[in-house]
């Protein structure tokens, strides 16, 4: 692994996630799998003292240093970085926003290609996870296994007879897998189906979430559905659930975007052409002004209504236009306001705008 | 349309469903920010796991409390205000509680799954046999075959009581 003390080599590139290949990208923006691991008589981070922590980080840095998947890897340690470039790895999905905050004894570790990245130290001595984009679990769960399975031939991890893999959460135990896709559901949105499907989806005992993190289920008509028991079924059975209910949610949008289509075709061509156009002409605009509209021009690219600028650029945006992203391209701090407009600099840029 | 809170325009919409209650909220930027943070720290899952943790009543409160890890030090009455564990060994430290709150979590308390690569061998071929015995079992159930069910739980109870 490379040590690295500051995110620029990210700076080049985004994650594959954002790719838009695989099975259905239009819908499934990403797929993800994280596992939860620990070892076995150190405490949990929460009530690890300081030389536990750094036990922890040494015994896994030594570790995927063995590890030939890791050997391009890029190796952070959280309190090495600055408050921008650890907001730019929570920018990426890379770790959870959890993972920034109290940085001390924290490190991250991020593949090439920003598919695989091992969180140390978070609310477990490790979340490994995996993202791959369009729907794709399968490959995605083969990724983080073979990982998972080199770093227990390394690592002792806590694991018991009867309930699997511990972690500091009981809701974690077992299995402790969690496998969720990314899906953007602008159309269910905008019949108002949405809440049904989200409903059915929480009575099923999955999780719906929004773009930016956990605890909001914020704008730009994604959501990312996961499962929420992992004890009592295989990675396998896991998986294949969480598979039967994005197919199912996948149907549904594309019924939904046809209805769309039939009823009211103008409308929807001019919501995306003036959604399209926007973004081309702002010279100031807010994040929650410019997810929205990404989404609706993200539709007009799954329905070819835009012909002109790839899903890729689009996915791509939804990243590139968040503060810390901003403050990277120009170099240096920027104000709220400051940011609106470096922002819709971004966009026009890479949309070819005005 | 205004923001919920203050007078603000509202861009972020929010829905929250608890059962099957379905709130809508609509929110402006910096109103929404506030709320997350607040939503994040009820997502904690302290509350919940509390309650849920009292799901089973075998054991006094006054008991409750004098359970305590003897590696990490935590008592289970932390567990329940901070819905964390503190290590590995508070699984064995509380074992009935966990074995409760498990099963009322995941509908199971039963690990079916993969094993680590690194564990003696003979521990991963008897946790292989028994998820064999196990899954089997619950065929025989859906199929009715109810004396082969029983002869397979014998067998996993005998497999179990080995540990």
């Amino acid at each position: 692994m490379k040590n690295k003390k500051e995110v620029d080599g990210l700076m080049s590139h985004t994650g594959e996630w954002l790719r838009s290949k695989g099975m259905h990208p239009d819908i499934v923006m990403s797929s993800r799998i994280r596992l939860a691991r620990n070892m076995k008589d150190i405490p949990f981070p929460n009530k690890a003292k300081k030389k536990d922590l750094y036990e922890i980080l040494s015994l896994v840095e030594q570790a995927a240093n063995e590890i030939n998947y890791f050997a391009d890897s890029n190796y952070f340690k959280i309190s090495e970085l600055d408050n921008v470039d650890r907001q730019l790895l929570v920018e990426r999905h890379l770790m959870s926003h959890e993972h920034a905050t109290n940085p001390d004894g924290k490190a991250l570790i991020v593949s090439p290609e920003e598919i695989v990245s091992v969180m140390v130290n978070e609310e477990d001595h490790l979340r490994i996870q995996v993202m791959h984009s369009g729907f794709n679990l399968d490959e995605t769960w083969d990724i983080a296994n073979t990982i998972d399975n080199a770093l227990s031939e390394k690592l002792s991890f806590a694991y018991s007879f009867h309930w699997g893999y511990l972690t500091s959460c009981p809701t974690n135990t077992g299995t402790a897998i969690r496998g969720s896709g990314m899906l953007h559901l602008p159309a269910l949105v905008m019949t108002k189906q949405i809440n049904k499907v989200l409903a059915a989806v929480a009575k099923l005992n999955f999780a719906s979430r929004g773009f930016y993190g956990e605890g909001t289920q914020a704008s730009g008509n994604f959501y990312q559905i996961s499962n929420q028991v992992s004890l009592g079924h295989s990675e396998q059975e896991v998986i294949q659930n969480i598979n039967g209910l994005i197919r199912q949610i996948i149907e549904q949008e594309e019924q939904a975007r046809q209805a769309l289509l039939v009823q009211n075709k103008p409308m929807l061509e001019d919501k995306i052409f003036r959604s399209f156009g926007v973004l081309k002409a702002a010279h100031i605009i807010s994040s929650q002004e410019t997810v929205e509209l990404l989404s609706m021009v993200r539709l007009g690219v799954d329905l070819n209504v835009i012909k002109d600028v790839s899903r890729e650029a689009i996915n791509e945006l939804f990243i590139m236009i968040q503060p810390a992203h901003l403050q990277k391209f120009e170099g240096k701090k920027l104000t709220a306001a400051e940011r609106d407009s470096k922002r819709a600099s971004v966009i026009r840029q890479k949309l070819g705008g005005i | 349309m205004k923001c919920d809170i203050c007078d603000k325009k509202a861009t972020v919409h929010l829905t929250e469903i608890v059962d099957d209650q379905i709130t809508e909220m609509h929110l402006c930027e910096d109103c929404a920010r506030e709320k997350s943070v607040q939503m994040e720290q009820q997502f904690g899952l302290a509350d919940l796991l509390a309650g849920l943790s009292d799901f089973g009543k075998q054991v006094k409160d006054v008991e409750k409390v004098k359970l305590k890890c003897a590696n990490c030090g935590i008592t289970y009455d932390d567990f329940r205000k901070f819905g964390r564990l503190g290590c590995s060994h508070c699984y064995e430290a509380f074992k009935t509680h966990i074995s409760t709150l498990l099963k009322k979590i995941h509908g199971s308390n039963q690990h079916f799954g993969k094993t680590p690569v690194k564990m003696p061998t003979d521990t991963k071929k008897k946790i292989e046999e028994l998820q064999e015995l196990k899954s089997q079992m619950v065929k025989s159930i859906q199929v009715e075959d109810f004396e082969k069910a029983a002869e397979l739980r014998d067998k996993i109870r005998k497999l179990e009581n080995e540990e």
